[in-house]
């Protein structure tokens, strides 16, 4: 069992890294994105440049505050 | 793909490796210096081995997805991916994280091989063994990582295996020369530029994946470099600020 634990662990850190957040932003963005294509309302490729601004600016922001709580 | 991509590629598999490959340098330099070579490069066979094994197996079994189901499941990987590299690299040059100094890190991993006892099991030092192992398997996982992504999103498996071994026969031949780790590699400007890499060739296939056309087709990739650069150093520049910002508040409290 630990093994799995730490097996999974691994991976989470190794793709995830320090803050989900950015995975799960990039994830969200891909679904609508797919389901603006799919229902053939926008081409929307500009969504994901504008979520990767947006998100990691958040991301960082909670980097430094998290660094000054220490 | 045209030849600016094919170029961008090589150069992505190329940073990343050489990164990866001067981090398990300093580590195997430390082992075999204090413990020997013998069990140190064995160390290192067996995990350059595991790694063939995993790109020989991974690579043309993921070269089956379909192309647009594997550019946007790997494109959101090495979006995610590349995220976290250019994380790290903004915090690193912005002063809020501490650089990497492969220096120090060698004196440290020298002390703690020294410190070990012996154990020979088989006719190897089992530390020196296992320390090389791990520390070249897992720097070399993400070598692999990036390499098999690429390649087989690209249908370039070769090229991007081409740049890894250019970095791995690059760093093996200077490490064999100077004997010493490579503290002068610009690491954070390598993560830097890898993380940017990472990150603009995972928008452009994660958005493709999806069926959508970039404008410009792949001129759009040397566009979300461009972007992605700029930003990043936008990023860097306000962080730079707010430290410098309460440095000096702090300066006049005290």
């Amino acid at each position: 069992m630990s093994f799995i634990i730490n097996f999974a662990k691994f991976w989470y850190d190794f793709i995830i890294g320090d803050d989900w957040m950015i995975a799960a932003a990039v994830v969200a963005a891909l679904i609508l994105i797919g389901l603006l294509a799919h229902a053939q309302i926008i081409a929307a490729w500009w969504l994901l440049p504008l979520v990767v601004f947006l998100f990691l600016g958040l991301s960082l922001w909670r980097a430094i505050r998290a660094s000054q709580s220490h | 793909m045209n030849t600016e991509s094919w170029v961008f590629l090589l150069l992505a598999s190329f940073l990343a490796s050489t990164v990866e490959m001067v981090e398990a340098l300093t580590i195997v330099l430390a082992a075999g210096v204090t413990r020997g070579w013998r069990s140190s490069l064995i160390g290192v066979g067996v995990a350059v081995v595991v790694l063939a094994a995993i790109t020989a197996i991974l690579g043309p079994t993921l070269t089956l997805i379909p192309i647009n189901a594997l550019r946007l499941f790997v494109g959101g990987l090495l979006l995610v991916f590349g995220l976290q590299w250019l994380r790290k690299a903004i915090l690193r040059a912005s002063g809020y994280k501490a650089t990497r100094n492969e220096a120090a890190l060698y004196e440290k991993e020298l002390a703690a091989a020294r410190a070990q006892g012996t154990t020979v099991r088989a006719g190897l030092d089992w530390y020196a063994f296992t320390l090389c192992f791990k520390g070249v398997l897992l720097e070399g996982l993400e070598v692999v990582f990036i390499v098999i992504t690429f390649g087989a999103t690209a249908n370039q498996v070769p090229l991007a295996a081409l740049g890894a071994a250019i970095a791995l026969v690059l760093v093996l031949s200077i490490g064999f020369i100077v004997h010493r780790p490579l503290s002068r590699v610009p690491e954070n400007a390598l993560k830097y530029g890898v993380g940017i890499l990472l990150t603009s060739f995972g928008t452009f296939w994660a958005v493709e994946g999806l069926g959508i056309n970039w404008p410009g087709s792949d001129v759009a990739i040397l566009a979300l470099i461009g972007v992605y650069l700029v930003v990043s150093f936008a990023y860097v520049g306000a962080l730079r600020r707010l430290r410098a910002a309460a440095a000096a508040r702090q300066a006049v409290a005290a």
